[in-house]
């Protein structure tokens, strides 16, 4: 059924259109921010695609769970009985530290750090596009995420949410070009500014100067500066500092502490003042604490 | 036919769902492209069906799925894919080395704009693992083709 005479515009209009949007919609998006939340309906609109591409991995994961042998099993419980045991006598630890802590701030007049609320989140894809680093998780609006929310896994923070659709939402990890994150040495307060590189194990501390206090394997934490990330989580050590007397700054790159590459559970945070029902605060976990022992 | 689109269609998002299945990071930067070559296929089978217009939508899809900013593989994609129904009449007479060839050219030309984009936008660097899915991409290519070939013709889709 081809036409001899074909009907609208031109092939090479067509193309030529086509270019000239595709050039507009890159500029608007890049530089306009009010269009966030046009992509946000764009996303909910592309989520079923989503969840199906994610179906073949929920799939060899049931299966796995449930051929998986009793013997790994018993294993496997006798190993989370034991870690939690060790959690809580570390967090029954925590609950004194902390009462004596806001104690103290309290004597000095100092505000007393605020109680962040947590929720669990679930992986769902990875983007394969090698140009940045971007990650999709199961909680959306409805669950009410917000733009900008940091993220963490158990070991320290992931990165931040730059996306929010009706029920997932688009991560930006630390790792990315485009991210960079305020960030503290815990041993002496010396505050920089850990940015990105494009791969998944590495970041880069900007503008250190040759003289900085600064060691191999020094522990940095958030700076809580610049209201995205909270204060005092883990971000990475520091892995190589080459100082260079030739170049203005010296060259320091760190290693995440959250193991990017093989990220599965997600916790987001909330301040305590906006945070959902479902969200669980550490002080919840105290009195589940108390419970129990009481039980 | 009213059915007969259909089955294009299906074939486009089953390509959108291979194009964001996940996969470990070892496999994962050999991906090929499919949806470039699925559209390559029907531009070239059926130029009055699947043209630019198409491949600018599908590249917006992508665009979203990614989190690129928009409008980058829309236009990557619509490029190639204007070369093919341009010359629709040329690539079908071709054997299927050198079919493969072309579509070796156009993957590269892809990566190549998607990384100029990229670039432009955001300051990526350059790493050569981004021509790597080309690789598979050729070797996939007779494969598919014959694929598409034989469900084109047992559902005469025209």
């Amino acid at each position: 059924m081809n036409e001899v005479f074909p009907r609208g515009p031109s092939l090479l209009t067509r193309f030529i259109l086509i270019l000239v949007f595709s050039i507009i919609a890159m500029i608007v998006d890049t530089k306009v921010d009010s269009v966030k939340t046009l992509r946000t309906y764009l996303t909910s609109f592309v989520s079923p695609l989503q969840y199906i591409a994610d179906m073949p991995g929920e799939v060899l994961n049931w299966s796995a769970s449930r051929f998986t042998s009793r013997q790994n099993m018993l294993e496997e419980n006798e190993l989370l009985t034991s870690q939690i045991t060790l959690l809580n006598g570390e967090l029954q630890r925590l609950a004194a530290l902390q009462q004596e802590n806001n104690n103290l701030r309290n004597l000095l007049d100092a505000p007393v750090r605020v109680d962040m609320h947590k929720m669990i989140a679930e992986l769902m894809s990875i983007d394969n596009n090698p140009y940045s680093h971007q990650i999709v998780i199961n909680k959306g609006t409805l669950n009410d995420v917000y733009l900008g929310q940091a993220i963490l896994d158990d070991n320290g923070i992931v990165g931040q949410v730059v996306e929010v659709g009706t029920t997932n939402s688009r991560v930006l990890l630390i790792s990315d070009v485009t991210h960079a994150i305020p960030i503290r040495i815990s041993r002496n307060n010396v505050r920089l500014v850990a940015s990105g590189t494009g791969t998944l194990n590495e970041l880069k501390l900007q503008h250190v100067p040759h003289s900085a206090e600064i060691r191999e394997g020094d522990l940095l934490i958030s700076s809580g500066l610049g209201n995205v990330f909270p204060e005092g989580y883990p971000v990475g050590i520091i892995d190589k500092i080459v100082s260079d007397e030739s170049q203005p700054f010296a060259e320091v790159s760190v290693k995440p502490a959250a193991r990017l590459d093989r990220l599965k559970y997600l916790l987001l945070l909330w301040p305590e003042d906006i945070a959902p029902e479902e969200a669980v605060a550490s002080s919840d976990l105290y009195q589940q604490l108390e419970s129990q022992d009481a039980r | 036919m009213p059915g007969n689109n259909t089955f294009i269609y299906i074939c486009i998002i089953v390509g959108l769902i291979l194009q964001i299945i996940p996969m470990p990071p070892q496999i994962d930067i050999y991906r090929p492209d499919w949806l470039l070559m699925i559209l390559c296929y029907w531009s070239m089978a059926l130029p009055n069906r699947v043209s630019v217009g198409v491949a600018a939508i599908c590249g917006l899809t992508l665009d979203i799925l990614y989190g690129t900013a928009l409008g980058v593989h829309c236009f990557a994609l619509t490029i190639p894919i204007f070369i093919v129904s341009a010359n629709y009449q040329r690539l079908r007479n071709q054997s299927m080395l050198q079919q493969a060839f072309t579509i070796m050219v156009l993957s590269l030309l892809y990566h190549l704009i998607v990384y100029w984009l990229q670039y432009w936008l955001i300051n990526t660097e350059f790493r050569w693992r981004f021509f790597w899915p080309t690789a598979v991409t050729i070797v996939l290519w007779p494969w598919l083709f014959w694929l598409l070939r034989k469900f084109r013709r047992k559902f005469r889709v025209s």
